[in-house]
């Protein structure tokens, strides 16, 4: 499918710098305003960065709800414009392109959200959608050539233009609508998918087969994979690199298989110990401490982790810690200051 | 059964359980399977479009003849069973507190409107209750929106089981909450259980959470029960092959092996294929399941399973 790909001029500039990231956040730092007018502030996303390499990869940023994951996929998408740092796509600051090239960006880097039934509006027809993808981004003028390039990607996620033809999104169940938002963002032959917790709405029994497409892209289309997730099993089982993210913060970042059977940052393993497995059932059923008001966390000075923390000494409530190199990953934790 | 003006649908159909005193008891299956309608019917919760067409609820007392619950008036089952003997904790209860009351009121309210306590004996009640139910003080002191999900879904349950009901009944009481907060929440309903030697439902679509906290599953497909016995035992050697799926599609951390989902869609309720319910999706399937139903058939020690493999 690839093949097919109308070369753009404008991706293949290289920035003559020594290693390009095909995606490069840059400490980003977004702040909401909450309580009266908004002039308590908190940081949803602070002081993150992260990269993704100029090859096929699934990267998982994975967290609880409220830890900044979704603001973080925002930001990278160019909906929302971070306070402090940047986001480079190809080495160019997604939030200060200029109109040809957000086109551009916008034909690279696509999204799919988390329900399918928001995705579509419920009074059109789904193909709709994808024929105008067809037309507004790839630029395919006749009608042979977009329903070749539908047909195309609608097969590549198990479905068929017959099946899909003329229908409205109520007629689909959720897995099949998810199906057809995957359609239509492969449909411009991305170079990276941002996906929002993607499965979190689809049947555990069917939920894999959609994780199977995304490895399929990877290894036949060479897409690249933003995968936001809070689901760590699915992530263990897709991802090629990870980063969990607490109240704003990147916690510990590294390969999937370092960061999930390793653990080093104290949250990550609270997080693995936690999740519900057959044959934990003991282990499972012991008494943990439980974080009780939220916004405490966030405006901490320190470790947000802290209070919660087994392993917390006085400097981690007063100072923040930064990323240390541990084996293969980077955990933001003093424990691992003098190593 | 559900109605639409022009049909009826079976979100449930022919099911029978038997629940017993001091068990965890679960009830498995996916969106659109009929587990929330079956519990709705288990509260006597039963208001259109929800219909009941066939059956009855009855809840054995220690002291008097069995209720039937399905049976009784709106205004009997409001007096005599919701909350003192049979509570229901819904999908998203969180959100059900007043966002206007403090913590510790919303106890002393139930205390005062279901056990007609004065207000003065019912709210130095309502906070040693709350204390032994583990509740942090400053916790008991916030309005609702200062906590955190997890710390008033534990409210939620704690409320519920305030009058120290026979059954509980337990919607999906942590699919909005966070793994850790999940875990809270969850150990924090099978000890009030324990304590209270009574019986709980748990309704989840999570495999996971049926394997770490009930010891009876019941696994439902199309508004049917397919299969039914100890967790432990239907872990172990799931007979379903819709069981089986379920369970074997669950990634695991530490092992990348391929794993593959069901194919195919759910049936349409409305007009459910003839035979089995699970017959167009099962690749063990054969001529009797396109045509006759199995029935839920005991097959070893409180274990049942319908499908035609194993009749």
């Amino acid at each position: 499918m690839r093949g097919v790909l109308p070369v753009g001029s404008m991706h293949e500039v290289s920035m003559g710098v020594d290693k390009m990231f095909l995606l490069d956040v840059v400490n980003v730092t977004k702040v909401f305003g909450y309580g009266f007018l908004g002039r308590a502030r908190f940081r949803a996303v602070d002081n993150v960065s992260l990269h993704q390499e100029d090859e096929p990869k699934i990267l998982t940023i994975a967290g609880e709800s409220g830890c900044g994951k979704t603001t973080l996929a925002r930001t990278i998408l160019g909906f929302m414009e971070p306070n402090e740092g940047e986001v480079k796509y190809k080495g160019r600051n997604i939030h200060r392109l200029r109109s040809k090239e957000k086109l551009w960006f916008r034909k690279e880097v696509q999204a799919i959200f988390q329900d399918p039934f928001e995705t579509f509006n419920p009074m059109r027809k789904v193909d709709a959608y994808l024929y105008e993808a067809a037309k507004n981004l790839l630029g395919l003028k006749s009608v042979d050539e977009a329903t070749k390039c539908v047909e195309e990607s609608l097969e590549f996620m198990g479905l068929s233009l017959k099946e899909v033809e003329g229908k409205h999104p109520s007629e689909f169940s959720g897995g099949q609508l998810q199906r057809m938002s995957i359609a239509r963002a492969l449909l411009v032959r991305p170079r990276l998918i941002v996906a929002d917790e993607p499965v979190s709405m689809i049947d555990a029994s069917m939920r894999m087969n959609i994780i199977n497409t995304f490895k399929d892209m990877k290894r036949k289309l060479e897409v690249s994979f933003i995968y936001i997730t809070h689901d760590l099993a699915t992530a263990y089982y897709v991802s090629d690199e990870i980063g969990i993210m607490y109240r704003g913060s990147l916690v510990e970042e590294g390969p999937a298989q370092e960061v999930l059977m390793e653990r080093h940052h104290p949250y990550t393993k609270a997080l693995v110990s936690s999740l519900p497995e057959p044959g934990k059932r003991e282990e499972w059923l012991k008494k943990t401490k439980a974080s009780g008001l939220e916004i405490k966390e966030f405006l901490s000075p320190g470790c947000k982790y802290a209070n919660l923390c087994l392993k917390a000494f006085e400097k981690c409530t007063k100072q923040k810690p930064p990323m240390f190199p541990v084996r293969k990953a980077n955990v933001a934790c003093w424990l691992y200051e003098s190593q | 059964m559900l109605e639409s003006p022009q049909e009826f649908v079976d979100a449930v159909s022919d099911v029978s359980v038997d629940l017993y005193r001091d068990e965890v008891f679960g009830i498995a299956g996916e969106s659109g399977c009929g587990k929330t309608t079956l519990v709705r019917v288990l509260y006597g919760h039963i208001k259109p479009p929800l219909v009941l067409k066939q059956g009855s609820v009855e809840l054995c007392t220690e002291d008097e003849r069995p209720i039937a619950i399905t049976s009784l008036s709106l205004r009997k089952r409001q007096r005599m069973v919701w909350w003192k003997r049979i509570s229901y904790i819904p999908q998203a209860s969180m959100n059900v507190l007043n966002p206007t009351m403090r913590i510790r009121d919303h106890f002393a309210e139930m205390l005062k409107v279901y056990s007609g306590m004065s207000k003065e004996r019912a709210y130095p009640r309502a906070y040693e209750y709350a204390e032994t139910m583990g509740l942090p003080s400053d916790a008991l002191k916030a309005f609702p929106h200062q906590l955190s999900g997890g710390m008033r879904q534990r409210t939620v349950i704690a409320m519920a089981v305030l009058l120290e009901p026979d059954l509980v009944l337990a919607d999906e009481p942590s699919s909005a909450l966070d793994v850790i907060t999940q875990r809270t929440a969850l150990t924090f309903l099978k000890d009030v259980q324990t304590k209270l030697g009574n019986t709980l439902v748990l309704v989840t679509h999570d495999m996971n959470i049926h394997s770490v906290l009930t010891d009876k599953v019941a696994i439902m497909y199309a508004g049917k029960i397919i299969e039914i016995g100890k967790t432990s035992d239907v872990f172990q050697k799931p007979l379903h092959p819709y069981t089986r799926a379920l369970i074997e599609s669950l990634p695991r951390l530490g092992d990348k092996s391929q794993r593959t989902g069901l194919g195919g869609q759910p049936p349409d309720l409305r007009r459910p294929p003839e035979g089995c319910r699970f017959h167009p999706r099962c690749s063990h399937a054969w001529a009797a399941c396109s045509s006759d139903e199995p029935s839920l058939l005991e097959k070893e020690d409180e274990r049942r399973v319908a499908c035609w493999l194993h009749a």
